[in-house]
């Protein structure tokens, strides 16, 4: 059946003449004009305002909920609260889901929904909630993960206990949901290899993925049971199977429509408003509009883990690096689902280790729960890991990228966690940095320089699509992933190169959750990959039928038609004198034929090319306050085979400007009553257009010959090496590198201060 | 936001009169970019709101005996792009021009930047140390009052109800003249200053200074207008040692707080070096007007 993943039919020689250029997006237009319609457009007639109220308070017992007064606000049509939620256990995948939308038994996050109301205008909405009276039994918090798990440590579960534990602790209430090892080899005898051995704990701050869309829904629940459900979301399947399991409402009652989506780079794959909007329409028997403000936004919804990362690293006067060893801490929120043993897996894999422990622990605290973000946990350890190889290259007096090239893999490495790589490009993305035009400048006077390099695993998984000629010889695609950074014109570009006709004539759309079948969640940079392979299985499937067409019109057999530059043609002259069909031909004809060809293709996707990136960074650090102003930044990194080289440049500039803000000033700031204090952009400092120089970038292609056209993800590998490029340009600049983010000033004021009372920084 | 009440007068008296009755909480709205946020974000409930950017005589910046005029809701880019302006205040422009973004001051006044009481608001440092003052207006008449009076704590002024800011004046200046202000901010732009500092100083024709005014932003409850950094410069030909000695008063005067924007210890250290860039960046300035 799915043979394109047994022959992606990958060319080296083929000459493209779509992929590889940059047309102008066709949803671009609608985007730039303000037409594009995002959730927050979507009206419908009738539909009321849903509002929520959320925990003061960042651990408290939910004692009582009394709406009465609430319920008599002119305007208001519904309220609910835990009441109105099927009971699931917890613990329980289902059971934290339910939870995570409207509090139950205990709030666990100042921000944690307790009721929410449906009236007829905003201002009645506020006025109920402010009436809605809830008893809370404050209990003691806990914010920091590393606080989190010690022995007096307020316990959020009673009825947690750690995964993977032995011994007595594995008895006890705690709030380490996990304890997860890895490794290969015997870390004690590569360390008494090591000529040069390194270590530190190194700390990364949960940020908030920034997305500048609101999240706004609409749900409509009709008086027989239908839900149809419009959402900004890069995964609309899964939210149906959710809301299935905790609602119990059957999946083929519920309908989604994801809308454009304003950014979401993971944050949108978890759903907060859907629930609470879908009762809310249920018991109001109206539509019911949701939108979040910037403050429920950094409030409520999910972050990225804080970590907290202890390794030791040892490496041979030739730069072979012998052993490491670390303990690694992930902050979850109150439930577990950090995704965090991505980071165990992908810390080191780039380089050829033979010697590695890895103990990494999942943690659950006071704060919302933890979405995805480009990479899950890895941008956090590999900030203390090329930190530390940073230290090592220092000590032997080695050239950073050497360093890497001494250690890097090749094509036929086994990893850590078992899987053969296929060809891959680090050497060839190393190479290229070396030989960048950034990396051959000098250091100008009075900044530093810093290289890291990462690593993403890039996914497959499961993918559903369709392809649609229209009699005009055009093409639709339908979709099942999210386009979350131009994919539909990936796959429009993907298709028309298949096809041999012009980008123009392909449109895609992205399709509700009724007209396709499963999709798996848009993430881990497998949608252009996955969704690629969907679409030109489809592609290949209309060219089947377009030469079975060809062959009825002209009575042959249907060996006798090839399928060329777009065109039908007689296999030989032997087959007869025909002139070529183009797809447009045979579409005006399908009514005659056997009626109209479509393509439809649908797979668990696998062979996925991992991808590398290198990145430089120039630093200018101000030594009297601290500040770091990022010069210049070359991001060099393997997409395979850019589709469009565009917007392949846009997926690293973006990365790169997150990994800046991340390194240098995003934090969430906590009073002590666990409350936050900066919930909104002007003090959640992300960086502005000014704090970013232009991000240079190189494009290396070595291709994955399992995609048709070769390409790999590229939507997080350039964001893994960010924190710990920076880290080590300020390391050069200042003499000790920081260990913790984000490398805010007066923290970088105090390692200057350090740094010149040791002696490595000249005063003055 | 809940059910308010907008009123849009296009006299001064008219919005002074409507201001002194309200029963509830009101507020003038000349920019909004401080208000609207508060609104949105419920911060901030008031019942009525007083527009008073239709207040003709509230829009213009007239030259008034040798200094300036400023009306309450002329906006922060009217400042930026007035050149007489720049070229005799250019430390108040200094401070203008760091509100937010330029979409923000092309709504922003400075009399709403004073009026929001936040010690850390750019224009107000530079204000004071020019020694502005502001026009208030209200059901007992017209006051004159120094910048510096008006805020007197986060939040607060000390405007009284029915009150409004009418215009800011800024004096006429003697020769070699020169004021600047700087703030820090992790961020180039849309931040709010974790320290500012702000000096006007004049030089006689020796370069020896004759007057001088330093003021400090976001490390007190108010801005601080510090005597002793005044005193360090007076007298003096603005070197090294003097701007050495007026930054140590500068860190002795502040008494900030430890907050999200940062911390007391760093703010500290932050306004001696600050104060240190200022003063030369106001000398050069001085040394260089006629």
């Amino acid at each position: 059946m799915t043979t394109i993943l047994k022959k992606p039919g990958f060319n080296p020689d083929r000459k493209y003449k779509i992929i590889g250029t940059s047309p102008v997006k066709h949803d671009g237009f609608d985007k730039v004009t303000g037409r594009a319609k995002f959730a927050a457009d979507a009206f419908l007639p009738g539909m009321l305002v849903g509002k929520v109220l959320r925990s003061p308070h960042p651990h408290a017992i939910l004692k009582r909920i009394d709406t009465t007064q609430a319920s008599k606000v002119p305007g208001v049509k519904a309220i609910i609260t835990r009441d109105d939620f099927p009971e699931i256990k917890q613990g329980t995948g289902g059971g934290d889901m339910t939870r995570l939308a409207m509090a139950r038994e205990k709030v666990y996050w100042e921000g944690h929904p307790v009721a929410a109301v449906a009236a007829t205008s905003e201002s009645a909405a506020k006025k109920a909630l402010k009436l809605i009276e809830v008893e809370y039994e404050v209990l003691p918090h806990v914010i920091d993960p590393v606080e989190a798990m010690s022995p007096d440590a307020p316990i959020l579960h009673d009825y947690m206990r750690t995964k993977g534990a032995k011994g007595p602790d594995a008895e006890k209430p705690t709030n380490v949901v996990e304890r997860h090892a890895l490794g290969i080899g015997d870390v004690d005898k590569g360390f008494a290899e090591a000529d040069v051995i390194v270590e530190g704990t190194f700390d990364t701050k949960p940020m908030h993925q920034g997305y500048i869309e609101l999240q706004s829904c609409v749900a409509n629940y009709s008086d027989d049971g239908q839900v149809d459900l419009w959402c900004c979301t890069q995964a609309p399947w899964v939210y149906r199977d959710r809301l299935t399991e905790i609602l119990k409402i059957e999946s083929s009652k519920i309908r989604i429509q994801q809308s454009e989506l304003g950014g979401g780079f993971g944050g949108k794959t978890t759903f907060y408003l859907e629930p609470l909007s879908v009762v809310l329409s249920r018991k109001a028997k109206c539509p019911v509009k949701m939108t979040l403000t910037r403050v429920e936004v950094m409030r409520a919804t999910g972050p990225v883990s804080g970590t907290q990362s202890t390794i030791k690293m040892g490496c041979k006067k030739d730069g072979t690096i012998v052993a490491v060893d670390s303990t690694l801490v992930f902050q979850t929120g109150p439930y577990t689902g950090s995704a965090f043993t991505n980071a165990p897996q992908a810390m080191l894999t780039r380089y050829d280790l033979k010697n590695v422990r890895t103990v990494s622990y999942e943690v659950v605290s006071n704060r919302p729960k933890v979405s995805s973000f480009r990479a899950p946990c890895v941008p956090q350890v590999v900030f203390g890991v090329e930190g530390l190889i940073d230290e090592l290259a220092t000590k032997i007096g080695m050239d950073p990228i050497e360093m890497r090239l001494k250690n890097a893999i090749v094509e036929g490495h086994k990893t850590i966690y078992g899987e053969t790589f296929n060809r891959i490009g680090f050497v060839e993305t190393l190479e290229a940095a070396k030989a960048c035009d950034h990396y051959r400048a000098p250091v100008p006077k009075g900044q530093a320089r810093g290289i890291a390099c990462g690593f993403w695993f890039n996914r497959g998984g499961e993918t559903t699509g369709s392809m649609n000629l229209a009699p005009d010889g055009t093409v639709t695609i339908t979709l099942g992933t999210a386009d979350v950074a131009g994919s539909r014109m990936s796959m429009a570009m993907m298709a028309a190169e298949e096809l041999g006709i012009p980008v123009d004539r392909v449109r895609a759309v992205l399709a509700d959750t009724h007209s396709l079948g499963y999709n798996r969640v848009t993430a881990g940079s497998r949608t252009t990959f996955s969704s690629g392979i969907i679409v030109v299985d489809s592609a290949r499937k209309i060219i089947t039928e377009l030469c079975r067409r060809a062959a009825k019109i002209w009575n042959v057999p249907e060996e006798g038609v090839v399928f060329e530059d777009g065109v039908c043609r007689p296999a030989s002259s032997n087959v007869g004198e025909f002139e070529p069909l183009s797809i447009k031909d045979i579409a005006h004809k399908t009514t005659y034929t056997m009626g109209s060809i479509s393509g439809h293709s649908e797979m668990n996707v696998t062979g996925a090319g991992p991808g590398f990136a290198v990145h430089i960074v120039d630093v200018e650090v101000d030594k009297e306050t601290g500040l770091t102003s990022v010069k210049r930044y070359t991001i060099i990194e393997d997409a395979g085979k850019a589709i469009s080289p565009a917007q392949v440049e846009g997926q690293f500039q973006g990365a790169a400007v997150q990994g800046i803000g991340w390194a240098l000033n995003e934090e969430y700031v906590y009073g002590s009553d666990g409350r936050l204090q900066n919930p909104g952009f002007l003090d959640y400092r992300m960086p502005v257009a000014s704090d970013v120089p232009m991000i240079d970038t190189v494009i290396v292609e070595v291709p994955n010959p399992k995609h048709p056209f070769g390409l790999r993800g590229v939507g997080e590998v350039p964001l893994t090496p960010a924190m710990a490029a920076i880290g080590n340009a300020i390391g050069h600049a200042i003499g000790i590198r920081p260990r913790s983010l984000p490398m805010s000033p007066p923290k970088v004021l105090a390692i200057i201060e350090e740094a010149r009372a040791r002696g490595v920084l000249p005063a003055g | 936001m809940s059910d308010v009440r907008f009123e849009a007068p296009s006299s001064l008296s008219e919005a002074v009169k409507i201001l002194a009755g309200a029963k509830g909480p009101s507020r003038a709205l000349a920019g909004g970019t401080d208000l609207i946020v508060q609104m949105e974000n419920d911060l901030l409930e008031p019942d009525l709101i007083v527009d008073i950017k239709k207040i003709p005589e509230l829009r213009a910046i007239k030259p008034e005996g040798g200094g300036f005029r400023i009306g309450a809701t002329v906006t922060s880019m009217e400042m930026i792009e007035d050149a007489s302006l720049c070229a005799k205040w250019p430390g108040v422009i200094d401070g203008v021009k760091l509100i937010g973004s330029i979409q923000v001051k092309g709504r922003a006044t400075m009399a709403g930047n004073l009026c929001n009481a936040s010690p850390g608001a750019d224009s107000v440092p530079p204000l004071v140390a020019a020694g502005a003052l502001a026009r208030i207006v209200g059901p007992n008449g017209t006051r004159e009052s120094p910048v510096e009076k008006i805020p007197v704590g986060p939040g607060k002024t000390s405007l009284a109800p029915g009150e409004i800011i009418e215009s800011f004046f800024l004096p006429e200046r003697p020769r070699n003249s020169g004021d600047a202000y700087l703030r820090f901010t992790p961020r180039t732009e849309m931040d709010i200053a974790v320290v500012g500092v702000a000096i006007n100083l004049t030089l006689d024709s020796a370069g020896v200074c004759t007057q001088a005014r330093v003021a400090l932003g976001a490390v007190a409850p108010t801005v601080l207008l510090v005597d002793e950094c005044a005193n360090a410069l007076i007298g003096t030909r603005v070197d090294e040692a003097a701007i050495d000695k007026m930054a140590a008063a500068a860190a002795a005067a502040c008494k900030p707080i430890d907050d999200k924007r940062g911390t007391r210890e760093f703010r500290i250290k932050i306004t001696s070096v600050l104060a240190k860039r200022v003063a030369q960046k106001a000398l050069e300035r001085a040394r260089h007007t006629a």
